[in-house]
């Protein structure tokens, strides 16, 4: 190997640690010591049994949501109304929970049909806003966002209130029957990470084992092109809408269902965004998005505690995972900036 | 006319003058070819930096170049990935807008909800003392005369001046303006740097004057408005001022219908500005638009569509040069 290969393999340490430089300047400003805040950020996340319960419990909807954003990704379509579905997912997940009486056997799929379908729906909106109407993806979806956030708040307040009257922070907890069976007591369902793993699954079987994937790969390359070889962009870009939808949607109902067990204001917290920067992170390297969406988990999680033991305001894991991000999107490839730049020799040799 | 409609008017122009001051900056940012898609981000970090410094130094005028050179600085580092590291803006713009919301929460928080400078009350003798226009429109202070100026200047600049004309040819036709002897990428780092101070001037606007003080998510979404009146307004400054009234207007809407319409949950009228940013879009994007404008007469299409139809500049978010 030549030393300009090593470089480029060693390369993506520098943006990693640039960003985890750039949170260490901000905490000795607001005078923490930045080593007892990765100690609590650290025990925060993983300290005992039920804090790594809750960084997998989080975890889920994060990674459901990051495989639905891996298709819409593909067919190059920003979807940022991924918080939106995520929300309306949560909405008709909650609307099965507290409408409709029976066992759990019934209940469940109910609801995770109820959220996919209406998440899809939702998503397939912003698609058609695009193809029919002209509104960038990017504008639809952050409108609807926003909608779905609203309905939500209007539901709380409303049609939902808690009959001890409105608090405004959440609906009355569900029945237990229409919960997914958690693990010892946590927020953890096992059965969400099937979920999750399933889906990503289909999401990899999709993209890399199917005509439709190499239909989306070709619209979100050269869309000219596709449309000459006679694939319709707008049916795509619905399909691919929709199916992320009904992903995050999923994610949705798990927020609802195990890691709250109610219908509550910021029901999604912004995983949606989360998500986008996952698989951002991953770029093309889909496999990562699991691994990516853990750590980010674990950050999330651990800079919650961070706030409780050291009153910094829990937005540092957030900064954290979005300076990384940052830096790995600006300076993640060393060829731009003329370092271990590939030769043409090198290029043709992989090939 | 009466009173309540002239004091309903002048806080109508008070409401949207920040979005004025943001539309012009990311007008002229996009004209140049630059797609700064950080704008609610900038606007968060730039209305906490602004409002933070303006309270410790006890000058507005600090807090309003602090929040300017926030702008600038997100700008820059919009233009410079783009540029120079040859990422997509888009991505960029969106990672900034999540951070400045993140960094400005972080780094604001000591400073929530607590009392801070205000811009003053100015009054421009004589001038105010016209009827109604008077009121309207110069008994204010100095943000909203400045956002007026602004949007004027703005399209003055753009459509009368050289600078101006160079300015609009590096975002249409960056090939044809290089031939010319115009450096293209220094032209659009300058005015996405420009653009961005803009930006950051608006987010002081808003936590120094109109919305004063500081809280989490202080001006969340306004960011992202900026940016869809830009497209409503045909990236035209003027249209896009009064695309920003506009929304201005629907604060104000919301309180006069909560008013007509007790009986109506309070939640339900802040709808009002999604569902107007959908529906602006959607008059000058969608197929229907243009096929409606067909059916019209013929003398009647040509201006119809000047006012309803909009194109983006040619080279809006495609980067220049093979350095």
């Amino acid at each position: 190997m030549k030393i300009k290969q090593h470089i480029r393999w060693i390369w993506p340490v520098i943006p990693i640690l640039g960003a985890l430089l750039f949170t260490t300047v901000l905490l000795v400003l607001f005078g923490a010591n930045p080593g007892e805040a990765v100690q609590s950020l650290w025990r925060g996340a993983f300290g005992d049994q039920s804090k790594t319960l809750s960084v997998l419990a989080f975890w889920v909807p994060l990674f459901l949501a990051s495989s639905g954003l891996l298709v819409t990704f593909t067919v190059g379509l920003w979807n940022i109304g991924v918080e939106g579905q995520i929300i309306i997912g949560a909405i008709a997940a909650s609307w099965v929970a507290l409408k409709f009486p029976g066992p759990t056997s019934l209940l469940i799929p109910l609801e995770i049909l109820a959220s996919m379908t209406a998440a899809a729906l939702w998503g397939g909106l912003i698609a058609l806003l695009k193809t029919r109407g002209g509104v960038h993806e990017i504008f639809g979806g952050l409108a609807l966002n926003n909608l779905a956030i609203i309905l939500t708040n209007y539901l709380i307040s409303g049609p939902w209130q808690p009959p001890e009257g409105g608090t405004f922070r959440g609906t009355q907890p569900f029945q237990i029957a229409a919960l997914l069976p958690r693990y010892a007591d946590s927020r953890f369902s096992p059965i969400s990470l099937i979920f999750a793993l399933i889906a990503f699954g289909l999401v990899v079987l999709a993209l890399r084992g199917t005509f439709w994937g190499l239909k989306l790969k070709a619209l979100g390359k050269n869309p000219r092109s596709a449309f000459l070889l006679g694939v319709s962009s707008e049916r795509e870009a619905i399909l691919a809408m929709m199916f992320c939808g009904a992903l995050a949607g999923l994610g949705g109902a798990v927020r609802v269902l195990s890691w709250f067990d109610s219908l509550r204001q910021s029901i999604s917290g912004g995983i949606g965004f989360l998500a986008l920067l996952v698989v951002m992170l991953a770029s093309n390297r889909m496999f990562w998005v699991p691994f990516i969406a853990f750590f980010f988990s674990a950050v999330l999680n651990g800079s919650i505690s961070l706030q409780l033991r050291t009153q910094l305001h829990s937005s540092l894991g957030g900064i954290l995972t979005g300076v990384l991000v940052l830096f790995m999107l600006l300076f993640g490839n060393p060829g731009v900036l003329g370092i271990g730049k590939r030769s043409k020799q090198e290029e043709t040799d992989e090939r | 006319m009466n009173d309540e409609l002239i004091r309903t008017l002048a806080s109508i122009l008070v409401q949207s003058s920040p979005l004025m001051i943001a539309v012009c900056g990311e007008t002229i940012t996009e004209r140049s070819g630059v797609i700064n898609l950080s704008v609610d981000g900038t606007i968060l970090l730039a209305a906490m930096t602004g409002f933070v410094l303006g309270l410790k130094t006890d000058s507005l005028l600090i807090g309003f170049l602090a929040a300017a050179i926030v702008g600038a600085l997100m700008a820059f580092l919009v233009a410079f990935g783009s540029f120079r590291l040859r990422q997509n803006q888009v991505a960029i713009g969106f990672v900034l807008t999540l951070l400045g919301d993140d960094l400005s929460a972080f780094l604001g928080q000591n400073y929530t909800r607590i009392p801070g400078p205000v811009v003053e009350h100015l009054p421009i003798p004589y001038l105010k003392d016209i009827p109604v226009i008077g009121r309207i429109f110069f008994d204010q202070d100095l943000v909203v005369y400045f956002a007026i100026i602004l949007a004027v200047f703005t399209w003055w600049f753009l459509n009368r001046t050289q600078p101006g004309l160079h300015l609009r040819s590096v975002g249409e036709r960056p090939e044809a303006s290089f031939a010319r002897g115009i450096n293209v990428n220094r032209l659009r780092y300058l005015y996405s740097v420009l653009g961005g101070a803009l930006i950051g001037i608006a987010g002081a606007a808003y936590s120094l004057d109109i919305k004063v003080g500081w809280s989490d998510g202080h001006t969340r979404g306004l960011g992202w408005i900026a940016l869809a009146i830009v497209i409503f307004g045909g990236w035209s400054p003027l249209r896009g001022a009064f695309g920003a009234i506009l929304f201005g207007a629907t604060k104000t809407l919301a309180t006069v219908l909560q008013r007509t319409f007790p009986e109506v949950s309070v939640v339900a009228f802040n709808t009002i500005p999604w569902l107007l940013m959908i529906f602006v879009l959607l008059t000058v994007g969608s197929e229907f638009t243009a096929r409606l404008i067909l059916y019209m007469p013929k003398p009647l299409r040509g201006p119809l569509s000047r006012a309803l139809r909009v194109s983006p500049p040619m080279a809006l978010g495609k980067t220049f040069g093979n350095d």
